[in-house]
């Protein structure tokens, strides 16, 4: 460990090993709450009826949802807890994140994700030394179909 | 329903149709609820100020999710989001309420982009996009990029 370094070796020890699953239920209220919290009032999210009427037949999670959380807690929680437990820093900011969609997500889907450090490095910053942790997701369906992989950055301080 | 748009209405450079966005401290509160994000960095004023934020800052996922509003509107019904990403560069700060559902004057927040590559691949064409969220002093605080597949005016 370089001195002053953030990186302990207990956070070492963390990546590339895969976290507990977590299970989400994509409900149809939980839907229609959230992209009413966005403002995006395009039917296929809000109207059960119209969506079952269109090829997709169920209502549309939009890019991004995967439902609530019904086993093991809020992925990016559930990590900062991990690492915080292996002496990261304790302030967080959300970096950023990358998603792809591989199959649609839809009311009536449980999903099983798995989450997994991917990296963890350190530079200075306004902050002061700061470091970055990239966390993958993989998202799996009742069906065993990926349907959606995420890459996020947390920032600690 | 707007007219679909197809790989042969666009070239390197066209804009995406952009869309306005408030964000409110009543919007973050739905929006906690909504994502189950409950950090009280987006509603607690001393505790956004002891995470060196200075005041409660606009959930970095609810600008991420007004980007894949702009650009599921924009590709419409036949085109198909395949990637989106994006960083969260800079804090934005939410209006402030005046009565129980109108915000207070302040600024508005603008989701736009531009196609930056279109190809083929695999017999789908695809289409890149720079993407970003901008404030009201037109800083671009979630710069991100969009891959899209649109549909061909022949059907294919």
């Amino acid at each position: 460990m370089a001195e002053g370094s953030l990186i302990t070796d207990e956070l070492r020890k963390l990546i590339g090993v895969p976290s507990e699953a977590i299970v989400f239920k994509v409900e149809e209220g939980a839907i229609q709450r959230y992209v009413q919290a966005i403002g995006d009032p395009s039917p296929l999210y809000n109207d059960p009826d119209f969506a079952s009427k269109t090829k997709h037949r169920r209502l549309v999670a939009p890019p991004g949802f995967t439902g609530w959380p019904v086993k093991a807690g809020r992925p990016t929680e559930k990590l900062f807890e991990s690492l915080v437990k292996a002496g990261a820093p304790p302030r967080i900011l959300d970096g950023g994140v990358e998603l792809e969609f591989i199959e649609p997500i839809g009311a009536g889907d449980v999903l099983t994700a798995t989450p997994r450090i991917a990296s963890i490095s350190e530079r200075e910053t306004r902050l002061g030394r700061t470091m970055f942790t990239t966390a993958e997701i993989a998202f799996v369906n009742q069906n065993g179909n990926e349907v959606l992989k995420s890459r996020s950055t947390l920032i600690q301080f | 329903m707007p007219k679909q748009v197809c790989c042969e209405d666009v070239e390197v450079g066209t804009e995406i149709t952009p869309l306005a966005k408030i964000a409110t401290t009543r919007m973050l509160v739905r929006w906690a609820g909504a994502s189950g994000d409950f950090n009280p960095l987006h509603y607690e004023d001393d505790f956004a100020k002891a995470m060196g934020v200075g005041a409660p800052i606009v959930h970095g996922a609810l600008k991420r999710a007004w980007l894949g509003q702009l650009m599921t509107d924009w590709i419409g019904e036949e085109g198909k989001l395949k990637k989106l990403s994006c960083q969260y560069r800079g804090m934005d700060y939410p209006r402030k309420m005046k009565t129980i559902d109108e915000p207070r004057d302040g600024e508005t927040w603008w989701c736009k982009g531009k196609v930056t590559r279109k190809y083929e691949d695999d017999g789908e064409h695809l289409v890149e996009c720079e993407i970003w969220v901008e404030n009201g002093n037109g800083d671009r605080t979630t710069p991100g990029s969009a891959l899209v597949v649109l549909p061909t005016r022949m059907g294919k």
